[in-house]
């Protein structure tokens, strides 16, 4: 790999994300924000890595980004999605609802968006729906989990999906009234709380989650409950999974234990007619197939879903050039990737796939 | 008792007149709290007194400068790096990481004064600036003392290269307003210099070396004889100072931007393979020359004096008091401890200097909201006092969100600290179970496998059953999963869902084998009984037979168990008869469900098969 720009930042980063692109667009990512944490006074900012010409007299780092701007923000900054909105939700997630005497606020621990909608999940299990328009929350979903829910991504338009601190992901159908998930799938064996989900960029039944004992879970939501794979990969929490948006075959997570991986389950081979094995032990990974895929079929399957070790292997890099401390949050664009961490750096690279 | 290296300061605390009042304070682990009292010195004390706040006071203000913010991270990654080289490596391949760890720590500080010279350039408000700019002074000064605190002691370059470093050293650091001077005075002659040092791969033994030196230096003391130059008064000094004259380099002084500089450049024309244990007298006479009796030496001053004698723990002591914050003592001593320079100089409490500097300098990232994740690290590598510190430190930092209590329990749990990891876990259950999260309180409590905790949080699910008659939070119960075992309160609590589930889907002997065994083997609690009996009511009165004979006498025997070990109550009359009422008109319905029940399975029972 590849140049890899590190720059200490004096704030702990909690999350950054990408500036997205105009669909179609042969734009580089440019524009890229972070939030930060545990400060008295917590900024989001925007950093730019175009080039500004701006080389130093050691020559240049052209990679080295540059803050645009920030704002402050109070209270530690949970999550960052893109959208243009005009209002503010303040009271959105609370144990005790403003009305009472005894309010008091809950954090809210995920949000995403699918213009113009906002979906927003927190401490206090509630899930909120909002339009970038409305005031009011269009819908909320009070005690949709007795536990915290730590993070939510769109399945199909009008369907959600959460995971929570007892290892459950939950399906929810903003179609329906009522407030029980439509399908609730989760591990057998411990529960192990699900810290990060994502789901696959083209196949929207196809997701990943990440969970406190650092492994890495792939689901087939339309298949029974149970994960068609789990891949043991940190030692410890693991913070955000993602699918490459434009190449799924690669995917990327970051932990607590301070490194990111790269997973890479592109093969040289293009069709694959195999069914599935059972179980199987390869040197990189334990992975453990237990859905029966007999009548799946077979034409576009994704990579993710096979882990034959004979044919499919998973190359993993390890992308920091050092362990530090926790990496919280990763995102990726195009060929780049930017990260934060625990020990106040970001990490930008522009060259993901040389 | 040590006595007292100065005078201490006097800092005025702005709305506090504490001419009038006394004040009261308390120490706190890296501030002081300050308030006033209604104690009026006068002996009158009066109601109210006038300053309603409280201050916090620090002494150090550098952990929340956000430049310096990037020291602590960037030599945090550093001070890691330097610990877990390999012990094993020895002689010179040691000594190479070493001196590149040192010049790694400098550069950072390097770094770092040169971001902040920016902003004091640009500082629009000229406080700022100034602020800015004293503080740019002391990085520099810390770089000066270290470097040649790597030059003496990490380097510990020997006497011909010795004088070479030494060079760099001021060269590097006189960059201010006489650049042009030190280029000057520094490299007068430069092919001269040059050819004699034979600077790439010195390949010359020290004799040799002197030899030539010697050589030139008495063909310069000849043309001073003969008077060559005796022409050009300047041409003239140019020679004396080449030869090293103290009188002729101190006629240059304005060039000469301080002592240090005097000393190398007399070193150079003078004794330029100096030892370096000869380096002091040089050092001392330096001093006092360039000060020439007008101004007393600086903090500063006697700490390049201490090091130029060797003195190490002199040097960490004047560093100690001249600067506000631990962070460079800390590292240093860290540093030249693992050149194995210094001695196990026990302090008063057992701990010897490296940890106790390493100590407090963790502890004052403690006390910052934000840095304190560094400290963790430091602690662990202070053998004697690191894990103590650390297991009071991290008790109580304050966990605003769960995310930043996951982060603090993983600190725990990779080091065993279990007794942190349960007190944590408490605190975040109990919480949950404040604000009704049962499903969050009852994973905490299983992550820190707390079955105290676990036993009360399923009270709460059962007595919510018992007073709205349905379960909440079926998603939690129906999937406990092996967790169940954590408490028999929790196994009980998944039992009766199970049993509950049974009877919803008419697998009416299953849950009566479930109920059974639930009150047989005793994990059912004693207050829960009458609300198992009394599930089993409909049970007993199905048109089939679900319990078998042996289970009613089972049953019955349960229900006596119950009612006659019934404690007396201390309420008022008129309720205990009331629930007196309600409970034996219960028990009454039982028995007389059991009897018939009885009755039915024995004539079951003792039937034949088919007639």
């Amino acid at each position: 790999m590849e140049e890899i720009y590190a720059k200490f930042v004096s704030q702990k980063i909690s999350k950054t994300r990408w500036r997205p692109l105009p669909p179609g667009s042969l734009q580089t990512a440019e524009t890229f924000a972070t939030g930060s944490w545990d400060n008295e006074e917590n900024y989001i900012s925007l950093w730019s890595i175009g080039d500004f010409g701006n080389l130093d007299s050691d020559g240049g780092f052209e990679g080295d980004h540059q803050l645009l701007c920030d704002i402050r923000h109070h209270g530690d900054v949970m999550d960052l999605q893109t959208l243009s909105v005009n209002q503010q939700w303040t009271t959105a997630h609370y144990h005790t609802g403003p009305g009472s005497p005894s309010y008091s606020s809950a954090p809210c621990t995920g949000v995403v968006c699918n213009n113009p909608e906002i979906v927003t999940v927190g401490e206090d299990g509630r899930i909120n729906l909002f339009r970038a328009d409305h005031k009011e929350a269009v819908r909320t979903i009070d005690n949709a989990d007795s536990s915290t829910l730590h993070a939510v991504t769109f399945l199909r338009t009008p369907e959600i999906l959460t995971v929570n601190s007892i290892g459950q992901l939950k399906i929810w159908d903003f179609r329906q009234q009522g407030n029980e998930p439509s399908q609730i799938l989760s591990l057998t064996g411990d529960r192990v709380p699900l810290h990060c989900v994502d789901r696959h960029p083209n196949q929207q039944h196809v997701v990943a989650t990440g969970g406190q004992d650092g492994m890495l879970s792939i689901w087939d939501v339309r298949q029974g409950t149970m994960p068609v794979s789990l891949l043991k990969a940190h030692e410890a929490e693991m913070w955000e999974v993602h699918f490459h948006p434009s190449n799924p075959e690669h995917l990327f997570t970051c932990s607590e234990d301070g490194s990111l991986w790269h997973w890479d389950a592109s093969t040289d081979v293009p069709e694959k007619s195999s069914l599935f094995h059972q179980g199987g032990r390869s040197s990189t990974f334990l992975s453990h197939s237990i859905s029966n895929q007999a009548n799946v079929h077979q034409s576009v399957i994704s990579s993710w879903l096979s882990t034959d070790p004979a044919k499919d292997r998973i190359e993993i890099t390890s992308l920091l050039p050092s362990r530090s401390l926790s990496v919280n949050t990763l995102d990726v664009l195009g060929p780049c990737l930017v990260c934060g961490t625990d020990a106040e750096a970001i990490y930008v690279t522009r060259h993901l796939f040389s | 008792m040590e006595e007292l290296d100065g005078e201490p300061t006097v800092t005025l605390i702005p709305g506090v007149n504490s001419k009038k009042n006394q004040m009261y304070f308390d120490w706190g682990p890296g501030e002081m709290l300050v308030c006033e009292t209604s104690f009026n010195k006068k002996e009158k004390s009066e109601m109210v007194p006038s300053c309603p706040f409280i201050y916090i006071i620090r002494k150090d203000v550098d952990v929340y400068s956000q430049i310096l913010r990037k020291l602590f991270n960037e030599s945090h990654g550093i001070f890691l790096g330097l610990q877990r080289i390999d012990e094993e490596l020895t002689g010179k391949s040691r000594k190479s990481q070493l001196v590149r760890v040192s010049k790694n720590y400098r550069s950072v500080i390097r770094a770092c004064m040169e971001e902040m010279h920016q902003v004091a350039i640009a500082a629009k408000d000229p406080a700022n600036g100034r602020q800015f700019s004293s503080q740019v002074s002391i990085l520099s000064a810390m770089e000066l003392i270290w470097n040649l605190c790597e030059i003496l002691f990490i380097e510990v370059a020997p006497a011909g290269p010795l004088l070479l470093h030494l060079l760099d050293w001021v060269r590097l650091h006189v960059c201010e307003v006489d650049s042009l001077s030190a280029d000057v005075l520094g490299s007068e002659n430069p092919s001269k210099h040059d050819s004699f040092w034979n600077l790439p791969g010195n390949t010359q033994t020290l004799t040799e070396l002197e030899l030539k030196w010697q050589h030139w230096h008495e063909e310069c003391e000849r043309y001073l004889q003969d008077s060559t130059f005796a022409t050009s008064p300047h041409l003239e000094s140019l020679l004396k100072i080449m030869l090293g004259d103290e009188a002729a380099l101190l006629e240059q002084k304005e060039l000469l931007s301080n002592w240090y500089h005097f000393l190398v450049t007399r070193l150079l024309y003078s004794n330029p393979t100096v030892k370096p244990i000869d380096l002091h007298y040089y050092a001392q006479s330096s001093l006092d020359l360039f000060l020439g009796g007008e101004s007393s030496p600086e903090p500063l001053d006697n700490i390049l004096l201490a090091a130029f004698e060797f003195d190490i723990h002199q040097v960490i002591k004047e560093c100690s008091i001249a600067l506000s914050n631990w962070w460079f003592v800390a590292h240093l001593t860290d540093l030249l401890d693992h050149c194995k320079l210094l001695q196990s100089h026990n302090l008063y409490f057992g701990s010897n200097m490296r940890e106790f500097l390493l100590l407090e300098y963790a502890s004052g990232l403690f006390a910052h909201p934000s840095l304190w994740q560094l400290g963790v690290d430091y602690f662990d590598y202070c053998p004697e006092l690191g894990r103590v510190s650390l297991e009071l430190h991290i008790e109580r930092i304050p966990l605003n969100t769960e995310q930043k209590a996951l982060k603090v329990l993983r600190i725990c749990e990779q080091r065993q600290m279990t007794e942190q990891v349960r007190s944590i876990c408490k605190i975040l259950a109990m919480k949950a179970v404040r604000n009704n999260r049962l499903g969050s309180a009852l994973s905490w409590s299983i992550r820190a496998k707390d079955a105290a905790f676990a036993t009360l949080v399923s009270d709460r699910f059962l007595r919510d059953y018992c007073e709205r008659g349905c379960f909440s939070d079926l998603d939690l119960i129906d999937n406990l999963g092996p967790a169940m075992m954590l408490s028999d309160r929790l196994t009980f609590l998944g039992k009766y869902r199970e049993f509950h589930r049974m009877y919803g889907e008419k697998r009416f002997a299953d849950a009566a084998s479930l109920l059974l065994s639930l009150m047989t083997s005793r994990i059912a609690p004693r207050s829960f009984w009458m609300t198992l009996l009394t599930d089993a009511l409909p049970l007993l009165e199905q048109k089939q037979v679900i319990f078998s004979a042996e289970q009613t006498y089972e049953l019955m025997r349960c229900l006596e168990d119950l009612t006659s070990r019934r404690p007396v109550h201390g309420e008022s009359d008129t309720e205990q008869l009331q629930d007196d009422d309600i409970e034996t008109t219960k028990v009454e319905m039982l028995r007389l469900s059991l009897a018939r029940n009885l009755a039915r399975a024995i004539i079951r029972e003792g039937s034949l098969e088919g007639s």
